[in-house]
């Protein structure tokens, strides 16, 4: 595939100049997407892309209410019925799906909780057929009230935590300030729709699939079909996009595709439309927060007592953990001597929530972010320095007890920040209610599962020598268009002391590659990643200097695998919820410049300036990719991402209603990188994933706040609100 | 797709003839001209038509922007936004219609939508048809039984409802010569994006010796022109009492996409844009 000499010389040269410096030969490239151009030319295959002759066609009928009873299910005369596949919770061996917990049904047995919750299945050979039968069955309900607001329902989770004697804090504080800050759902929009093909051949079941964690949905197939490990493979397809919705809900359709396939023994594909999967996936958890704080005068934090609220929807699925990311966000980058933190998540009639980037702490820091902008203006103090003043630094104690023994740098970030975006000048200059604001948030996201979460997953990673003289990475984390399949390799060359062109990465099947955990958390690249670096770092000692090529004809294949292995210290104390949550955090800082249209309030994100620090940058532009794109969907969830929700259900699941930005939208984004290595991470790195997502949001809402001189305290903020 | 397309028809006529006497001799026939409104209802199974119309075949008749000798401009059935927004003549005479094909969709939807397939799709919301009601454009309207010329502003009688009747179709938009100057017209969309977003409020207007014309768009069940509002300007209203007149000729909802309320402070606020630029161009 010839490029254009004008693209290789004007955006791909000053790309690829771009390094840390170090003296590392992959590291700090930007190594071209070793699947960019199968990507880009048509050549990658999605699930839909995959040829089965044969094979039936699935579809799901869902509920139409949010609760209550099913009474009858009638089949309408005018379809040939007993050419189809019909599944129901009778044919599910053990009708429960596995995630955290195992609550949620895979079909309705009777009961609904949640509008278009799956009730049953139907394939045939004719897709076209399928649609039509799919619509000649009907179902009588018996309706009961739902629950659709967060604190209605009941508790899902709660977690509390206390440090210092806050009480006392806020009696004796020179100023109280509090708020009350919403967030709402959201939609991750991933260009390609969730989807799998099953087939079962002698007892043993292989799935392919768009998803993000090949070995969860491995887990629950196990669960629901009562099978043994080695009777499953699930097999990655190219998958486009996943934000967090391809984390847990695929392994629901997996179950339903297997489901068709056992008892049709054909083959079956089970692939959304849009607009089923915008109904029925999962969303960003809804949330309120209450924000009370204490200071003095001069705006010295003295207290926080943060209530944290989120909608978990009807089923358990990632609720915990989202609750419990969102709670230990909570408290910002800043020092706190007292803090009380309460979190509850809350059981309601709408599909169940799920992960979406950030998992929880977007809600948080939009909360606590925006809080310190009004309680700078409150104290009529610049929001930046109230901020300046209280950063967390080394040696300091997080309200979680983790003592931070990193460098956070967030006054030298925050400097930088400034200086790029001329915040003194701009904020001088902007008057209040004039139509144009400026404003920022400091924030920080760690890397890897919370707490004691990389120690239970025990993650392995593999890597074995080929016959042409190279390597071969194996894992089950997952390319979902972040770039694993480019980074890994640069990782494993590197440490490996080959060519980049020789080292290649196996795509996941759980038959092949070892369970090195789900692709979420901001972990692949820099905890995933690590394991890399030693597994590669393990095979070349094996390999003692000895030619690749040579040592394989002699030897076959050399393998290595290696296995997390925790860093001494970190300790985390699940019943108390304290200790260190993360390894490492990343911090940044946002500035945005907006601008409001006087005649219909319509906001345009000018400018988004970002100061990063992720640690060592893999590949840089990838890592701009990351804060790119995050960003710009921190954006679509600060403006225009409205998820109208009625009986739950998002009434707008279409891409004509749903608003998500587009390019013309795109603010200029302007992202500088000051790493500080983790000694943890694959060579330095910390994690790029979330973070872009957590900071846009508040530092949005304040600056159009700053512009149409208001106090919002929500998102998504729509003109239909601002307009006077 | 939702819809099972096995069970739907298409014919494919190859002459202006055929086509005219397939929309005669069989009932609910649809028109697909650029498919962007007709396959979105497919997508969707929105639409319960099971027989359709592929004019395709008729590019060689119906795909051009012609300027007459008469000073009137022609645009055929199957013209695109393209083929209008980067024509010379609509570029120097249509300033209102090249700035709302340039705003409609994106790129793909402009090369291959039609200006005619937004006015028959009857939308309220339609992005070029407030441009066009500007312009008191005409539309032929032809069948076996011979041809009609209808004012744009006569042709919708309701909700996606029109005078045309079922053995009907568009064959041509056509504009008069151009009355305004430049500078005394003006087009804002209010869309819910900056591209691919459907109108929440969308206004063309223009001043000439001749009187004032204002056309909004997503405030009534129809794209209107304000004809009320703009007599009372020509006869010297102030902004104020245009809004309080005008105020009366709309009638805005909430839907899906904004509220009945922002919708009417919109229409405000582009009035007095409009009449404030009116003002600084005398
Ligand atoms: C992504 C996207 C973005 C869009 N953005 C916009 C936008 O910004 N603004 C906007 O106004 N619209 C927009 N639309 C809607 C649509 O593109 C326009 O209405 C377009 O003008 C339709 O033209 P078409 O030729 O594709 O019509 P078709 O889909 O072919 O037909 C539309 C209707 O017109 C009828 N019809 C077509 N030709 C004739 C004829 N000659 N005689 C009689 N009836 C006829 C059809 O039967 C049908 O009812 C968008 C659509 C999509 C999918």
């Amino acid at each position: 595939m010839p490029m254009s000499g004008e693209f290789k010389e004007k955006i791909l040269a000053p790309l690829m100049s771009i390094s840390t410096g170090k003296d590392l030969k992959f590291v700090g490239k930007s190594i071209l997407r070793k699947e960019g151009i199968d990507k880009v030319t048509g050549r990658a295959r999605y699930v839909d892309d995959v040829k089965t002759p044969g094979a039936l066609y699935g579809k799901t009928l869902r509920s139409s209410i949010a609760c209550g009873r099913i009474k009858k299910i009638s089949f309408a005369p005018n379809i040939p019925w007993d050419q189809f596949t019909i599944v129901d919770a009778r044919d599910v061996p053990y009708n429960r799906v596995l995630q955290i917990e195992s609550d949620q049904p895979v079909l309705c047995d009777g009961v609904v909780l949640h509008r278009e919750e799956p009730i049953l299945l139907i394939a045939h050979e004719d897709p076209g057929l399928v649609e039509t039968a799919i619509r000649s069955i009907t179902v009588e309900y018996e309706r009961e009230p739902g629950i659709f607001n967060i604190g209605e329902g009941r508790i899902l989770k709660q977690y509390d935590i206390e440090e210092g004697d806050w009480k006392k804090e806020f009696a004796a504080a020179e100023v109280v300030f509090e708020g009350e800050y919403k967030t709402g759902a959201q939609e991750h929009v991933y260009i390609e729709t969730n989807g799998f093909i099953a087939c079962w051949e002698d007892e043993c079941l292989t799935v392919h699939g768009s998803m993000q964690c090949p070995y969860y949905v491995h887990k629950a197939l196990k669960y629901a079909f009562k099978l043994q490990d080695d009777q499953i493979n699930v097999v990655q397809m190219t998958t486009g996009g996943g934000f967090g919705g391809k984390e847990d809900f695929p392994s629901v359709l997996a179950i339903h595709a297997a489901l068709l396939a056992k008892k049709s023994g054909r083959t079956v594909r089970l692939i959304y439309d849009r607009a089923e999967d915008m109904a029925s996936s999962t969303k960003r958890h809804p949330s309120i927060s209450k924000v009370r704080t204490a200071c003095t005068k001069d705006g010295i934090l003295r207290a926080i007592d943060f209530s944290f609220h989120i909608d978990g929807g009807a089923y358990i699925t990632l609720s915990p953990v989202v609750l419990s990311r969102g709670i230990v966000h909570a408290f910002g980058p800043y020092k706190w001597p007292a803090a009380k933190l309460h979190a509850q998540c809350f059981f309601t009639n709408s599909p169940p929530y799920g992960a979406f980037r950030g998992f929880g702490a977007p809600q948080s820091l939009f909360a606590i972010e925006a809080h310190m902008t009004a309680l700078a203006n409150h104290l009529g103090m610049d929001p930046a320095e109230l901020r300046r003043r209280n950063f967390i630094h080394r040696g300091d104690t997080m309200p979680t007890g983790q003592v931070v023994d990193e460098d956070p740098n967030m006054e030298a970030l925050l400097d930088r920040a400034l200086e790029l975006s001329d915040y003194k000048t701009k904020r001088a200059r902007w008057k209040r209610g004039g139509g144009k604001g400026i404003s920022l948030s400091t924030f920080m996201h760690g890397t890897g599962f919370t707490g004691s979460g990389e120690v239970y997953l025990a993650s392995r990673v593999g890597i074995a020598t080929t016959k042409d003289g190279g390597a071969e990475v194996r894992v089950s984390s997952t390319e979902i268009g972040q770039g694993t399949e480019t980074v890994f390799p640069q990782i494993a060359a590197e440490a490996l002391g080959i060519d980049i062109s020789k080292v290649s990465f196996r795509r996941p099947e759980t038959k092949v590659v070892p369970n090195s955990g789900p692709t979420v958390a901001s972990r692949t690249c820099s905890v995933v990643g690590k394991l890399v670096e030693r597994a590669a770092g393990k095979l070349k000692q094996r390999l003692a200097g000895a030619d690749i090529r040579q040592h394989y004809a002699q030897h076959g294949e050399a393998y290595e695998e290696v296995e997390y292995v925790p860093r001494p210290g970190l300790v985390w104390d699940d019943d108390k919820y304290k200790g260190s949550a993360y390894g490492a955090y990343s911090w940044c800082v946002n500035v945005a410049e907006v601008t409001v249209d006087p005649v219909t309030a319509m906001p345009r994100v000018d400018t988004l300036t970002a100061t990063v620090d992720v640690g060592t940058i893999i590949n840089p532009v990838l890592a701009h990719g990351q804060m790119e794109g995050g960003i710009a969907q921190g954006i679509g969830w600060a403006t225009c991402e409205n998820v109208v929700l009625k009986e739950g259900l998002m009434e707008n699941h279409h891409l004509t209603n749903y608003v998500i930005p587009t390019s013309a939208d795109a603010a200029r984004i302007v992202v500088e990188f000051m790493p500080s290595p983790y000694s943890e991470g694959a060579f330095g790195s910390k994690g790029v994933g979330e973070l872009p997502m957590d900071g846009p949001g508040p530092a949005i809402v304040s600056a159009l706040n700053d512009a149409m001189e208001a106090k919002f305290t929500h998102l998504p903020l729509l003109p239909e609100e601002m307009l006077k | 797709m939702k819809t099972n397309v096995a069970e739907l028809q298409v014919c494919s006529p190859r002459s202006i003839d055929e086509a005219l006497q397939q929309r005669r001799d069989i009932p609910g026939l649809t028109p697909i001209a650029g498919g962007t409104e007709v396959l979105v209802w497919l997508n969707d199974a929105k639409f319960a038509g099971k027989t359709y119309q592929s004019l395709h075949g008729l590019a060689k008749d119906w795909r051009y922007v012609r300027a007459n000798k008469d000073g009137t401009l022609g645009i055929g059935a199957l013209a695109t936004y393209s083929d209008v927004r980067f024509h010379p003549v609509v570029k120097e005479r249509y300033p209102l219609l090249v700035e709302s094909a340039r705003v409609t969709g994106a790129l793909q939807i402009q090369n291959r939508g039609t200006p005619v397939g937004n006015i028959a799709n009857g939308s309220p919301a339609a992005d070029t048809v407030p441009s066009l009601l500007v312009y008191d454009a005409k539309l032929k309207l032809k069948s076996l039984r011979g041809e009609r010329l209808v004012d744009l502003k006569d042709f919708f009688t309701g909700y996606r409802r029109n005078v045309m009747t079922s053995d009907e179709l568009i064959t041509e938009i056509v504009l008069p010569p151009p009355l305004f100057m430049p500078a005394q017209q003006h087009y804002r969309k209010v869309g819910t994006r900056e591209a691919q977003a459907i109108s929440k409020v969308v206004f063309a207007g223009a001043r000439s010796a001749a009187g004032v014309r204002l056309a909004w768009g997503s405030l009534a069940p129809t794209t209107i022109r304000a004809l009320k509002t703009e007599a009372a300007l020509q006869n010297g209203a102030d902004a104020n009492a245009a809004w309080e007149i005008l105020q009366r000729e709309i009638a805005p909802i909430d839907d899906i996409r904004s509220t009945a309320e922002y919708r009417r402070k919109v229409a405000r606020n582009i009035l007095f844009e409009f009449l404030n630029k009116l003002a600084n161009t005398l």
